[in-house]
């Protein structure tokens, strides 16, 4: 078997590298805030009686419930019929936010409901809003116990965020994956470029992992939970 | 005088009637130590009292201010009545003087500066000035408990609940925060204590409470109430309680 690389296709691939941040860079970080008040509310607004619960957990289980793949579709070639038309990038981001906010609801959510009933009643007990008692008390908490599904979420979202090249992306905002394929039908090289551009997810897959590990260390509350490297 | 007036209070949770009409008046520096059988609703009515839990019906007033009227600022009466939690509920995030200054600068809008002072002063006051940096799971019962004491005085509060104090911790940490409680008690603070410490009850109580099935069964001064009872359900209490923790209380 004879595998040929190439240097030259490098700059292409770095290039599609910085969009795939781009876009899991953007999408995680709106799909966060997104994320988080879609927790919030389903939470505190008051459970089955509330419009703003029904609204929120509706839109969980749409996102959840069908595939990334369609809803990117959908917004790129469906919604122009509408009047409605994104360019690549644009739909990319916006389907990839759309999802990843419902995922990172239920995170949310979960972390939130970890926290113990009686950091509330305390909070509450010494004259705190519940929104103060939140923000102080909750929050704080729950944004540390979302770390490691958050972070699962971020290398999903990385990986998937291959199927904007599904998309028409030209070749001046071509994902990594997308710049993959672009060279593939240059050179022929599949299996080649299929191998450098895993590795290179590889790569940040794991450079996030580290770098995630290394957060959810730095804001560990002393004493609580074991430490990661015992003595 | 009257610091607090409870009057009628009712609660049912579902089915059940937790609270069958509860009234009690405390004076400002009075101690009332609330005993009686668990599941009887002495934790619903402490938190009655400020409201973290909705009684169904009955008034509440602190001074002439009432409680229970959906007018009244519900925040800014809970800002005046400490309450301190059979198992601490520390701000586990916080530290030591962090939990104690959150409510100072939080809600009573004080400056850094001074809330910091004030919280140093209050955990002077409970002996946890070297511990100002710890963490709750960095704390032994005994010291997160002084700590949410501290918490609670720092709020300079009208009147304290403590529900069940040191039911939660090992019997060798008890003392440290019993003691911490007699001191408050011997320099004029208002407070409700539900608690099985008998010895305590004894000793600090200006009178005793006994609730049994949401009612108040008896009341009166402890002197009296532990050695002539008047209530034959009061006495088998007190047998009761005799026989788990021995002649004297602890
Ligand atoms: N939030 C609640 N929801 C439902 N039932 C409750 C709740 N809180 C207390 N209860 C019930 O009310 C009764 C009295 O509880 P509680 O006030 O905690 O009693 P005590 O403090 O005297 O042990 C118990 O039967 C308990 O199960
Ligand atoms: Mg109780």
């Amino acid at each position: 078997m004879n595998l040929v690389f190439d240097w030259a296709w490098l700059p292409r691939l770095s290039q599609g590298l910085v969009l795939t941040l781009e876009l899991t860079a953007l999408c995680m970080g709106l799909g966060a805030v997104f994320g988080a008040l879609l927790g919030l509310v389903r939470v505190y607004s008051g459970g089955k009686f509330s419009p703003l619960y029904w609204l929120a957990s509706g839109y969980v289980h749409f996102f959840r419930g069908t595939p990334l793949l369609v809803q990117l579709l959908t917004i790129y070639f469906g919604l122009p019929t509408v009047g409605i038309a994104l360019s690549p990038f644009w739909a990319g981001l916006v389907a990839m936010t759309l999802n990843t906010a419902a995922y990172q609801a239920e995170y949310f959510r979960g972390a939130i409901q970890s926290v113990k009933a009686g950091q509330m009643m305390a909070a509450r007990s010494l004259g705190m809003t519940r929104v103060q008692a939140i923000r102080h008390v909750i929050l704080p908490q729950a944004l540390r116990l979302v770390i490691p599904p958050w972070s699962n979420e971020l290398i999903y979202m990385l990986k998937y965020s291959s199927i904007v090249s599904l998309t028409r992306l030209d070749a001046g905002t071509m994902d990594l994956f997308g710049a993959g394929r672009w060279i593939q039908s240059r050179t022929f090289r599949y299996f080649e470029v299929y191998i450098i551009v895993a590795l290179f997810y590889l790569a940040l897959v794991l450079i996030l992992t580290l770098v995630l590990r290394w957060v959810e260390g730095r804001v560990r509350i002393p004493g609580l939970g074991t430490p990661r490297r015992s003595v | 005088m009257t610091l607090l007036t409870v009057e009628d209070v009712h609660k049912r949770y579902g089915r059940e009637e937790v609270l069958k009409g509860v009234s009690l008046t405390l004076n400002r520096g009075e101690t009332k130590v609330v005993i009686g059988p668990s599941g009887t609703g002495k934790s619903t009515l402490l938190r009655c009292v400020n409201r973290l839990t909705e009684p169904d019906s009955g008034r509440i007033w602190l001074e002439n201010v009432e409680v229970t009227s959906a007018k009244t600022d519900i925040n800014h009466i809970r800002a005046q009545i400490g309450f301190v939690f059979q198992d601490f509920n520390l701000f586990t995030h916080l530290t030591a003087l962090d939990n104690v200054r959150l409510g100072l600068v939080s809600v009573k809008k004080l400056p850094k500066k001074e809330a910091t002072d004030r919280a140093m002063a209050e955990l002077e006051r409970v002996g946890l000035r070297h511990k100002a940096k710890a963490y709750p799971a960095q704390l032994s019962g005994g010291q997160q408990q002084r700590v949410s004491i501290a918490r609670a005085l720092a709020m300079d509060p009208k009147l304290i609940l403590f529900d069940e104090p040191t039911s939660a911790l090992d019997p060798e940490l008890i003392g440290e925060v019993l003691a911490v409680m007699i001191r408050l008690a011997e320099e004029g603070m208002t407070m409700i204590v539900v608690t099985h410490e008998m010895g305590f009850a004894r000793s600090v109580a200006d009178e005793i409470v006994f609730m049994e099935g949401g009612v108040i069964v008896e009341h009166g001064p402890p002197d009296r109430l532990f050695r002539s009872p008047e209530k034959p359900r009061t006495a088998e209490f007190l047998r009761r309680i005799s026989e788990l923790y021995g002649q004297e209380g602890r």
